[in-house]
């Protein structure tokens, strides 16, 4: 008899069910998706946050002081230690090679272009490195996304070069022409506009830098663009002062320190540090961001859950008249209160079901849209997501059925109640 | 509608006197007060719904700014530096100054490359520390030097002009300076290998101009282009650049911010209209048999209609009033929460929160309205 009355209810009043599945639906998805969009972001912004550039700097150990102003350096250019091009594909066998975006070498060279001195700066572009069985691309185009060029970017096995907005300006070359340096012509294909200090400099492929040079495979620093975590108190600390639980723990997070402890474990002879200006705010701007996230989804989830219960409510306050009925032919409150559970409970499964899809779709849009890439929603989260929407709906429900059961029949039929 | 049977005297004479005019007030008032119970939920949704949705638009619109200024710490956007890296005009910075106002921070450089007693080469900078300070908050730095001749030295320079700690001696073009360290600097760049001074002190001691303003100019991205531009006009002896890096890292992470924020807030606001639509229905469709009456008394379909869309305009009016009022609260406790800084209330977010909320309300009364029309008083009123 109790299945048939659910059954029957579904049947017969499909308009009113709709309705409220539909909400329970609606409210469930919002929740699902911002569910998704508020655990990913954080992920998300910090992808973003590498437009800023590198936050690491790995240069030799023993390093002589910079002597340079506004990008001119004002040492003999073979002063100082190197490091070796031959230890760069080790960075990609690190603990968090994964949140490494990619890493730049640089070797800067003073030299003289039509008797004027220009610096002269080696690098990848876009260069394929291996390292065991994985192969990646890294380069200035992944950690110096604010470069751009006016012409092609020279092949990091060409030996053509960029030449800088404001020295090709004074020095009246173009893209296409030739700029001759240690004894070599070479061709530009293009020119390049960083609003920095790269915009005075000649930019070359690494090895065409390291040849004027005269040190084939020395590089003089890399820089490093890595997703980092806030840096918290236990970032700060000294790894040499930790415990060896706390040094595992320190260890595996992606601080921004323990990544340059561990550039500095995989590259013979160097010293990685944060870059401040970037490395310190990233984590600033990526908390408020997570921290704004997390209170709109809060937001997010309190009106999916209005929603629901209003619907539901509404849907229960409906029916006083069949309450009423069944009540005078002799239903006790259980039976009635019963009843309006098991609908509501259905209701909410069905709806929590469609409502996650719905949801997730919704997420991977957003994903899509936003940030062109997935944003996956955590299939442990589908057992959450349910039982918080029978949750809602139970809660929702509650008060109207508690009401509905005290209805006194003879009202409730005549619709006075 | 048993209160009715039991109208005391006073309200009775009151009410015959009253004008005929107010026949309509008096019944959306009415119908208000005697279904206090359906009346309060269908105002709750509505203000909750009000109230969300004006805390999400005032977000949106205010995130921005605040925002904006979490950016500030990276820095300058702007740097001014003399033509082929000579000195600046005496009077630029005043110019900066004048052009700028209170729109941004600028911060003068000078550089020099000094020898230290054993002949090696460092580069010494003079600056103004109270603006660094603010400009770079990224600095490391374990003291700012106050007392005259004392200087930040940055943390691989240490080694190089002052070992053990103590006084140095750095000279340029035969003049000699001697200073103490008073605090090491550390930011991971440049600035590490150089030894900064107050730029009083580093003018008496080499006569070398600040070659170099860096200035973070607050504001949009047109803002800060308007100020280039400015600068651009008013130092005609200098290249003005924008700092790219900054700026489009910027200009990239806000945009994906308010993008998200946008696709939440219109999530959001959805739901709640929903759930206003869900309930305020339920609501008009519950009255359906004070519908039959008006009708079955006389009263045309376009009173009743008119009648109905008032009292739901009505709600929506003092819903959205009241909800504006919450979500002003809700905005500015995220602000302080997240940003410690209160979000700024803005007015101009009522008229639309104002005008969604009738639209809505209206809508959720003529959908049952509509089916009612079609039913006979006498049907209703029978109670089927």
């Amino acid at each position: 008899m109790f299945a048939r009355l659910l059954y029957e209810s579904f049947r017969r009043q499909k308009r009113r069910k709709l309705l409220a599945g539909v909400a329970i639906t609606l409210g469930v998805a919002v929740a699902t998706a911002m569910i998704g969009v508020a655990t990913d972001v954080g992920d998300k912004i910090s992808r973003e946050l590498r437009t800023y550039g590198a936050n690491l700097l790995v240069t030799p150990q023993e390093d002589t002081i910079d002597v340079e102003i506004g990008g001119v350096n004002l040492k003999p250019p073979s002063d100082g230690n190197f490091l070796s091009e031959a230890d760069l594909p080790k960075i990609r066998g690190t603990f968090w090679r994964h949140n490494i975006v990619g890493f730049s070498p640089m070797v800067p060279v003073n030299t003289s272009v039509d008797a004027k001195p220009v610096t002269l700066l080696g690098t990848y572009f876009s260069k394929k490195i291996r390292f065991g069985k994985e192969e990646t691309t890294t380069g200035v185009r992944t950690t110096h996304p604010w470069w751009k060029v006016q012409g092609a970017w020279p092949g990091d096995d060409s030996r053509d070069v960029l030449v800088g907005e404001h020295l090709a300006g004074k020095l009246g070359k173009r893209t296409g022409d030739a700029v001759e340096m240690g004894g070599q012509s070479h061709h530009i294909s293009g020119i390049l506009s960083t609003g920095g200090v790269e915009d005075d400099q000649i930019v070359a492929p690494l090895a065409v830098a390291q040849q004027v040079l005269g040190k084939p495979g020395a590089v003089r620093r890399i820089y490093v663009s890595a997703m980092t975590k806030p840096e918290d108190a236990l970032a700060r600390r000294d790894p040499k002062t930790m415990n060896p639980e706390l040094f595992d723990r320190w260890y595996c997070s992606p601080y921004v320190q323990s990544i340059a402890f561990q550039l500095q474990e995989a590259i013979p002879h160097s010293h990685a540090e944060q870059i401040r200006q970037v490395a310190q705010n990233e984590g600033t701007v990526l908390s408020r961001i997570k921290g704004l996230m997390l209170l709109v989804t809060l937001a997010a989830l309190f009106a999916s859950a209005l929603a629901v219960s209003a619907a539901m409510a509404t849907a229960i306050f409906e029916r006083r008249q069949e309450v009423g009925l069944m009540k005078a032919l002799g239903a006790g409150k259980v039976a009635v209160a019963a009843l309006f559970f098991a609908e509501s409970t259905l209701l909410a499964i069905l709806g929590g079901v469609a409502g996650f899809f719905a949801g997730s779709l919704l997420a991977h849009r957003i994903g899509r849209s936003i940030f062109d890439s997935q944003i996956t929603i955590q299939p442990v989260l589908f057992p959450v997501i349910l039982a918080i929407a029978v949750m809602v709906t139970f809660a929702g429900s509650a008060a109207a059925i508690r009401r509905a059961v005290q209805f006194d029949p003879v009202f409730a039929l005549r619709g006075d109640a | 509608m048993s209160e009715q049977q039991a109208i005391p005297q006073g309200v009775a004479a009151r009410r015959a006197n009253a004008a005929h005019s107010s026949m309509f007030l008096r019944m959306l008032w009415r119908a208000a007060v005697l279904r206090r119970g359906r009346a309060a939920s269908a105002l709750l949704a509505m203000v909750v719904a009000a109230a969300v949705a004006t805390a999400m638009m005032n977000l949106y619109v205010d995130v921005q700014a605040k925002l904006r200024k979490e950016f500030r710490l990276y820095g300058a956007n702007v740097v001014v530096v003399g033509n082929d890296g000579a000195s600046l005009p005496p009077d630029a910075l005043g110019k900066i100054e004048g052009t700028l106002g209170r729109r941004g921070t600028a911060v003068p450089f000078a550089y020099l490359v000094a020898r230290t007693a054993n002949g090696q080469s460092v580069v010494v900078a003079g600056t103004d520390f109270e603006r660094v300070q603010k400009l770079n908050r990224w600095w490391s730095v374990s003291a700012w030097p106050t007392a005259p001749q004392t200087a930040l030295v940055g943390k691989r320079a240490l080694p190089v002009v002052s070992p053990d700690g103590k006084a140095f001696d750095l000279s340029f073009q035969g003049h000699t300076i001697q200073l103490t360290p008073a605090g090491t600097l550390q930011t991971g760049a440049a600035e590490d290998s150089r030894v900064y001074l107050p730029m009083s002190e580093f003018l008496a001691w080499s006569g070398v101009r600040p070659s170099t303003v860096e200035i973070a100019a607050n504001g949009s991205q047109e803002d800060v282009n308007a100020v280039i531009q400015q600068l651009t006009t008013a130092l005609p002896a200098a290249d003005v650049r924008a700092v790219r890096q900054i700026i489009e890292g910027e200009a990239r992470v806000l945009g994906k911010t308010r993008a998200t924020l946008y696709a939440a807030a219109v999530l959001i606001i959805l739901t709640a209209a929903l759930c206003v639509l869900a309930t305020l229905t339920g609501w008009v469709f519950d009255r359906r048999r004070d519908f039959a009456i008006m009708k079955a008394l006389g009263a045309s379909e376009r009173m009743i209609s008119g009648f109905f869309a008032a009292e739901a305009v009505a709600l929506g009016a003092v819903g959205a009033v009241l909800g504006f009022v919450i979500g002003i609260g809700i905005a500015a406790w995220i602000g302080r929460v997240n940003f410690n800084a209160p979000v700024v209330p803005r007015l101009s977010v009522l008229p639309f929160v104002m005008a969604g909320s009738m639209a809505v309300a209206l809508l959720s009364a003529m959908v049952p309205m509509s089916l009612l029309r079609r039913i006979q008083p006498a049907v209703i009123l029978k109670g089927e």
